[in-house]
């Protein structure tokens, strides 16, 4: 057109599009703090598709906005364009180039899934024993089966010999609430508290409907199935409170069914941990359950507002809190 | 020949020579077996129903202006949404795209009605029992579990509501069942004998990709429902945690269907864009026969991904690895017919008119949609998003970027066909930047709201997101008020428009071939198929106003009256 041949041209916007993705690619900004090793390795992820995603929409708008100024129709032109029916070896580059862009997402998504234990559930989950709610674990057909009884996140491969090392937290989902139970300690809190650096598994249980348990800022999410445990397994590597986020619809106060993980250095974590032994002594799950599960005398604004006031989240490390602010949180809503 | 002269300067006042084409009213109120005033009374009654959905979105985006729950209650919020989503898909998209087949089907075939016209006139006569009982549930008590409706939440929010709308989903699938089978035997056996199936409009090749969709999946559903109404109000246990029931089967049974689904939703104006496309720009489809066996493939490939909706749900880690590899692959088909569309724009003369708009808009906002499907698709990051509004943000991309306005680029193109007049151009570009804008403006801020941590189906929400909250409200008022210039365009056209020729566009389809609108039996004899439907650049290039049909017309119509 002005001199400068095609194919340079279509090299240099090649050039500036790749550029543009890669860059924005890693400086979206979209995503909130990562605090566990799994939300690092879900973000390099997303980065990755980011940056494909974005030289994708510039690719195909910039040719739509090209053409749609360039070959628009002139006044009082009645002709037809060209007769160009399609151009095989084109067709064939544009369904090659995505096939093995999406090839490349499966396996790359896959190792990524892998590194986050999703695939270690099929071995380890065989040997416990599947809790269930109300059926009785005889008459669970599924239990025998793990192939199909296993759902959620399991233990990183990498994790290896310390997995005696994990903390194991019970939480059961309730309209509108968890309830957060240790096993070792038999604490039980409508927070979630965790120490820093260490693995954590929690074994997901639901009342009455399902649930879903999920936590923004470490990228992972489980169904909460009413029959069927479920689990998820996390390394926090940030102190501070995150919000623990219901995502599933259960009911009317859907949204307010929040609470907070609230992750701990370790002598902080040793410390509330005593604290809670000493102050409570191990709590009886069923008094906990029946208090977060009863709708107290109160108005529905009320009610409502004990969870607005619970959804000030902020991410900043936390300050000590006293326990019986926590139970507030979810247990006596 | 002073009849031939009168008729080649159309007159707007109306001619006292019949030409058999004429209708009352009434018609479109009664029990007709033409498919084209069946086709008019689905897209007619769908739209209705889509501005009911319409009006429960506004209702929606109202209350999450602020993020107390402040406009609504929480239940009423859960009863809005539910009904919005089950009426926009099952009352608006699946039967706006069945009565475009209706209407279109025969014509472009050159056939003089659907192979079986009273089954086509039964399908739709369920559409409105079906869509009275859902709307009329919200007032006596709405069910409140999503258009999913999951056990045992929909076992547990209201025995009434629920089951209403069972019956009413389980008339519509009926209705959509027996319309897929119209279609398929019609396309089949019913096109004129000189065009075989690769001569045919892209759209009759969607269609049938859509009717295999909508026969093989739709019973699958209908089983799940009958077995969720046996829990509501047998009290068995089939989905029913607390008997010994499995939940998730009924997350199986349903995608199973609804995955199919989203394609049975968007397959039609995939179909209909690649009909508008190449008339608009003046150049022949790019890739024919990439973009007819796609849909095929997209509709097999359709089949097998449903489990991606599930993967934060109960699925055992293989099944989850097994299903994001066919979501992946199914990017391939659907980039097939984005890159088709845009290479027939590519050197063609692309005229400015609102069917055309609409179009170019439907590419760019479905890119979009696609993009984020292929990140859906990949399990680390699903479980990061699924059931946010990242999700929100993707499907309204796909749903209300392609079926929508993929159904307003059809209007615009098809509407002289089908009422004789043009609609105003003017007032159609301006409900195209206005819908353009607005949707862009609602959902897109969506996507980061849902990344950073806003779940769905929620009536009250974190105070963090408000200010993408109130940009995505605004957007959706603007949306609300982008339909008003396109209502008052439709009925102030239909009745005063400027008349429409036979061949506004120019077209070679063969419904462009007959009068506008088309006498009752579609054409006199059996139509001359002149060229191939995109032989766009080869020389000929059809007359707007062709008096040889109404002359046949006018022979017809005092034939018959001897």
């Amino acid at each position: 057109m002005n001199g400068i041949p095609t194919s340079i041209v279509t090299m240099l916007i090649g050039i500036v599009i790749t550029l543009i993705s890669l860059w924005y690619g890693q400086n979206h900004g979209l995503m909130p703090v990562a605090a566990s090793t799994e939300a690092g390795e879900v973000d390099q992820l997303f980065n990755l598709m980011m940056t494909i995603g974005t030289g994708l929409f510039l690719i195909v708008e910039g040719t739509l906005i090209v053409a749609v100024i360039r070959f628009r129709r002139k006044e009082g032109d009645e002709t037809d364009g060209p007769h160009i029916e399609g151009n095989i070896p084109l067709e064939i580059v544009w369904t090659a180039i995505p096939a093995i862009i999406v090839l490349g997402l499966s396996v790359y998504s896959f190792e990524i899934y892998t590194e986050m234990g999703g695939l270690n559930l099929m071995e380890h989950h065989s040997s416990k024993e599947v809790q269930l709610a109300y059926a009785s674990s005889d008459g669970d057909a599924t239990s025998s089966y793990p192939m199909l009884a296993a759902s959620g996140l399991g233990e990183p491969p990498t994790l290896g010999e310390s997995a005696d090392d994990t903390i194991s937290i019970d939480v059961l989902g309730l309209q509108f609430a968890f309830v957060m139970t240790y096993p070792a300690t038999g604490i039980v809190d409508g927070a979630v508290h965790v120490p820093v650096d260490k693995f954590v598994k929690l074994n997901l249980k639901a009342q009455d409907v399902i649930h879903a348990f999920w936590l923004p800022e470490f990228r992972i999410k489980q169904d909460m199935i009413p029959g069927k445990e479920t689990s998820l397994v996390f390394k926090a590597t940030r102190e501070g409170t995150y919000p623990v986020v219901c995502a599933e619809l259960c009911g009317s106060y859907h949204g307010g069914m929040r609470t907070q993980l609230i992750v701990h250095s370790p002598e902080e974590y040793d410390e509330w941990e005593q604290s809670r032994i000493v102050a409570q002594g191990p709590t009886d799950l069923s008094n906990a359950i029946a208090a977060a599960s009863q709708k107290p005398d109160e108005t529905d604004t009320e009610y409502l507002a004990h969870f607005r006031a619970s959804m000030h989240l902020d991410i900043e490390p936390m300050e000590p809190m006293n326990h019986d602010a926590h139970m507030d949180l979810a247990l006596t809503p | 020949m002073a009849q031939a002269e009168a008729i080649k300067t159309p007159d707007p006042s109306p001619s006292p020579q019949s030409l058999g084409n004429e209708r009352k009213w009434t018609h479109f109120f009664t029990f007709s077996t033409d498919h084209k005033v069946i086709g008019i009374q689905y897209l007619v009654t769908s739209f209705v129903f889509y501005l009911i959905g319409g009006g429960l979105a506004t209702v929606i985006r109202t209350e999450l202006a602020t993020p107390a729950p402040d406009f609504i209650t929480p239940e009423t919020y859960n009863g809005v949404l539910t009904l919005h989503g089950t009426i926009m898909l099952f009352l608006w998209i699946v039967p706006a795209g069945a009565g475009l087949a209706n209407y279109l089907i025969p014509l472009m075939i050159g056939a003089k009605d659907m192979a079986f016209p009273r089954i086509n006139a039964i399908a739709f006569w369920m559409i409105p029992p079906s869509g009275i009982m859902l709307v009329a549930s919200f007032f006596f008590e709405p069910p409140q579990a999503g258009w999913t409706s999951y056990p045992p939440l929909s076992l547990s929010s209201g025995m009434l509501g629920q089951g209403i709308w069972i019956l009413s989903i389980l008339i519509g699938g009926t209705a959509s069942i027996l319309g897929a089978l119209n279609f398929l035997v019609t396309i089949l056996k019913m096109r004129v004998p000189s065009m075989p199936l690769l001569k045919m409009p892209l759209f009759c090749w969607a269609m049938i990709a859509t009717s295999l969709l909508i026969l093989i999946s739709t019973p699958v559903l209908a089983g799940a429902l009958i077995l969720l109404m046996f829990d509501l109000v047998a009290g068995t246990a089939f989905f029913n945690p607390t008997g010994g029931g499995d939940p998730v089967v009924y997350q199986h049974m349903f995608w199973f269907y609804s995955h199919p689904a989203v394609y049975i939703f968007v397959l039609p104006l995939f179909g209909a864009i690649s009909d508008v496309l190449p008339v608009h720009a003046r150049k022949p489809i790019f890739g024919y026969r990439a973009i007819a066996y796609s849909s095929l493939v997209i509709s097999f490939l359709g089949l097998i991904v449903w489990a991606h909706h599930m993967f934060t749900s109960g699925t055992p880690p293989w099944l989850r690895m097994f299903f994001m590899i066919t979501t992946m692959a199914i990017a391939v088909p659907t980039g097939i017919k984005v890159f088709g569309w845009t290479a027939t724009l590519w050197r063609g003369k692309i005229a400015y008119t609102s069917a055309m708009l609409f179009a170019i808009g439907f590419i760019a906002i479905f890119v979009i949609g696609g993009i984020s499907g292929v990140m859906l698709a990949a399990v680390p990051f699903d479980i990061h998003v699924h059931d946010t509004y990242f999700v929100v943000a993707h499907f309204h991309y796909v749903l209300f970027g392609a079926s929508i306005f993929g159904i307003y680029m059809a209007l615009y193109h098809w509407f002289p066909k089908m009422t004789g007049r043009m609609l105003n151009e003017f007032w159609g570009k301006v409900h195209f930047v206005l819908t353009f804008v607005g949707m862009n403006l609602t959902f897109m801020p969506m996507h980061q709201l849902g990344l950073q941590g806003m779940n769905r189906r929620i009536a009250l929400y974190d105070p963090q997101f408000t200010d993408l909250n109130v940009l995505a409200t605004i957007g959706a008022y603007l949306m609300a008020v982008s339909t008003v210039p396109f209502i008052i365009n439709a009925v102030w056209s239909w009745h005063w428009g400027e008349k429409a020729p036979t061949n506004p566009w120019r077209a070679l389809t063969l419904e462009w071939q007959t009068l506008s609108p088309p006498a009752h039996e579609n054409f006199e004899g059996v139509p001359e198929i002149k060229t191939g439907p995109y032989d766009y650049g080869l020389g000929y290039i059809p007359v707007k106003d062709d008096p040889e049909i109404y002359e046949e017309a006018i022979a017809a119509v005092a034939a018959h009256a001897h």
